[in-house]
């Protein structure tokens, strides 16, 4: 019997507290070390251009590129560019990443779709976008739609394997209730499949998105007056540093700003997860 | 509307899973099947839904669904199957949408399930929200929406815990003493068995056959926790199928 009203002794040699071994493995978010980091990042950058250590010829300094920022803001230029190369990542993704999961969704849902498209999709992914170009330019034109297409086949290809994936993943015994009820199959499909792959698909978004920004400079290599990727390249062309950060800067916001557009949507449409 | 199973029998590919299994389910009654695992009763149970085809024998409906029945043979699935991205009355209302059935009228009903599974205040609870017996409360209200002529439940109290198991044992006697349903309840728990079916089927060890049907004439709303009679029954049941239960146990799983 253990008497629960003896008194506790704590202290004395043979007693002695277990020691703890659990925690860890479950990292948490904490936004502000994010933003710490930069920080210190750029903080050293200054600082090693301004004493010396770093020479102007290694990294530009942040300050200056701040400036280059500011007079591409006040001379206009920067909608100039900005103008352009948004309006072709919205429609080059939109097209991709619209074939890419209707076309994932048919991989998934039909058999005959899946033997058939599923080695052609392996067979363009590995293919680098950007040596397609001049072809896309003898299809399309030297115009917007070369642009278009370029990004739209670079978005496509990570979007199906997504999407077909996610597909797979969808909770068979769901699906298996939805035919128990006598559900249609298209409502099986709207209500149960696309809902249930919703998690799979908005994390292939993210990926296939970011390939898009890359891909955008590529598209404005050729025959492009404006745009963030044109103004990159001239700047690259000419080792202007300044300008060549000030534009990487762009596309590392506009990274930013579509990945947290994503978390916008993924936690409106996923608040169901647990 | 009653359910007459007539010699069935399956396999997969060269391996007897089920041979000649002949079985009536009259209106009005919880018929339970209980059998060691791997002896196909989960199999059965998806014959008589039609989820899956038998390689012989066939399942014959005798006579026409009551009016109002809108999806004749309903399941209730072990692990549940509520979507989790609705919410309680937006999952019984998927299956009443393709119907046709929206609005008021699909109010109506939702509302009227819910307060007999005494979930009316859940109604816009997800069912990450929920426990086990509730998710599972909410399973039945859905099933019920349907008004199904018969209700297949598929180990609906086994991913619960020992006391959710009672409460809800308790739940179904209510429904079905307020209105007599006609039920297939698949399970491995011989308690359970003896203490909703007014016949339990024991099922022999692969290929699985019918070894008995033992008929348990007590009134479902008079038999109770550890009631003795049942008690005996259960006792009987075990004795039929230990010994293949045990065989079972220390078999390979066939891949």
């Amino acid at each position: 019997m253990v008497d629960a009203s003896a008194p506790r002794e704590t202290g004395s040699a043979d007693h002695k507290a277990v020691a703890f071994r659990g925690g860890g493995f479950a990292p948490k978010p904490h936004r502000w070390v994010g933003f710490a980091v930069f920080v210190f990042l750029i903080a050293v950058a200054e600082w090693g251009t301004r004493a010396g250590w770093i020479s102007p010829l290694t990294l530009p300094r942040p300050s200056d590129v701040l400036d280059t920022f500011r007079e591409l803001y006040e001379s206009g230029l920067l909608f100039k560019h900005l103008g352009p190369s948004l309006s072709r990542l919205v429609v080059g993704a939109a097209i991709g990443a619209s074939v890419g999961i209707s076309v994932g969704v048919l991989i998934g849902l039909f058999s005959y779709i899946r033997s058939g498209l599923v080695p052609v999709v392996a067979a363009i992914f590995p293919i680098p976008k950007i040596a397609l170009l001049p072809l896309f330019v003898i299809w399309f034109g030297i115009g917007e739609g070369s642009k278009y297409a370029l990004i739209a086949f670079g978005t496509f290809t990570p979007t199906v394997v997504a999407t077909y994936g996610a597909v797979d993943n969808v909770d068979r015994t769901l699906i298996r209730m939805g035919q128990s009820f006598g559900l249609s199959w298209w409502s099986i499909v709207r209500k149960i499949v696309l809902p249930g792959a919703m998690p799979g698909i908005l994390s292939g978004l993210r990926i296939s998105l970011a390939i898009a920004i890359i891909l955008l400079v590529a598209a404005e290599m050729l025959g492009a007056e404006y745009g963030i990727g044109a103004y990159i390249l001239e700047a690259g062309s000419l080792y202007d540093l300044e300008r060549l950060f000030a534009g990487v800067v762009i596309l590392s916001l506009l990274g930013v700003i579509v990945s947290a557009v994503l978390g916008l949507i993924e936690r409106r449409l996923l608040g169901w997860r647990t | 509307m009653d359910i007459r199973l007539d010699g069935i029998s399956h396999s997969y590919d060269d391996f007897e899973v089920m041979r000649d299994i002949s079985l009536d389910i009259p209106s009005g009654q919880i018929v339970c099947i209980v059998g060691p695992s791997g002896c196909g009763k989960s199999t059965l149970l998806r014959f008589i839904g039609g989820l899956e085809r038998p390689r012989a024998g066939q399942v014959i409906q005798i006579g026409n669904p009551p009016q109002g029945c809108l999806n004749p043979l309903t399941y209730i699935f072990q692990d549940f199957a509520l979507l989790p991205w609705r919410s309680v009355s937006g999952n019984i209302s998927l299956v009443l949408e393709d119907h046709g059935i929206r609005g008021a009228a699909a109010r109506q009903i939702i509302d009227d399930v819910l307060a007999r599974t005494k979930l009316t205040d859940f109604a816009k609870a997800l069912p990450k929200q929920l426990s086990g017996g509730m998710k599972q409360r909410v399973a039945i209200a859905r099933a019920l929406a349907v008004k199904p002529a018969v209700m297949l439940m598929d180990e609906p109290l086994s991913a619960l815990d020992a006391q959710t198991r009672e409460l809800l044992m308790d739940d179904l006697i209510d429904l079905w003493t307020r209105q007599p349903f006609t039920a297939v309840y698949v399970t491995h728990n011989l308690a359970e068995a003896v203490r909703l079916g007014h016949k339990v089927v024991v099922l022999s060890r692969r290929p699985g056959q019918i070894r008995e049907i033992v008929e348990i004439d007590k009134p479902l709303p008079e038999r109770e926790f550890g009631d003795p009679v049942l008690d005996q029954h259960q006792k009987h049941l075990w004795q039929l199928m230990r010994d293949e239960a045990r065989a079972a146990d220390a078999e390979l799983i066939h891949g």
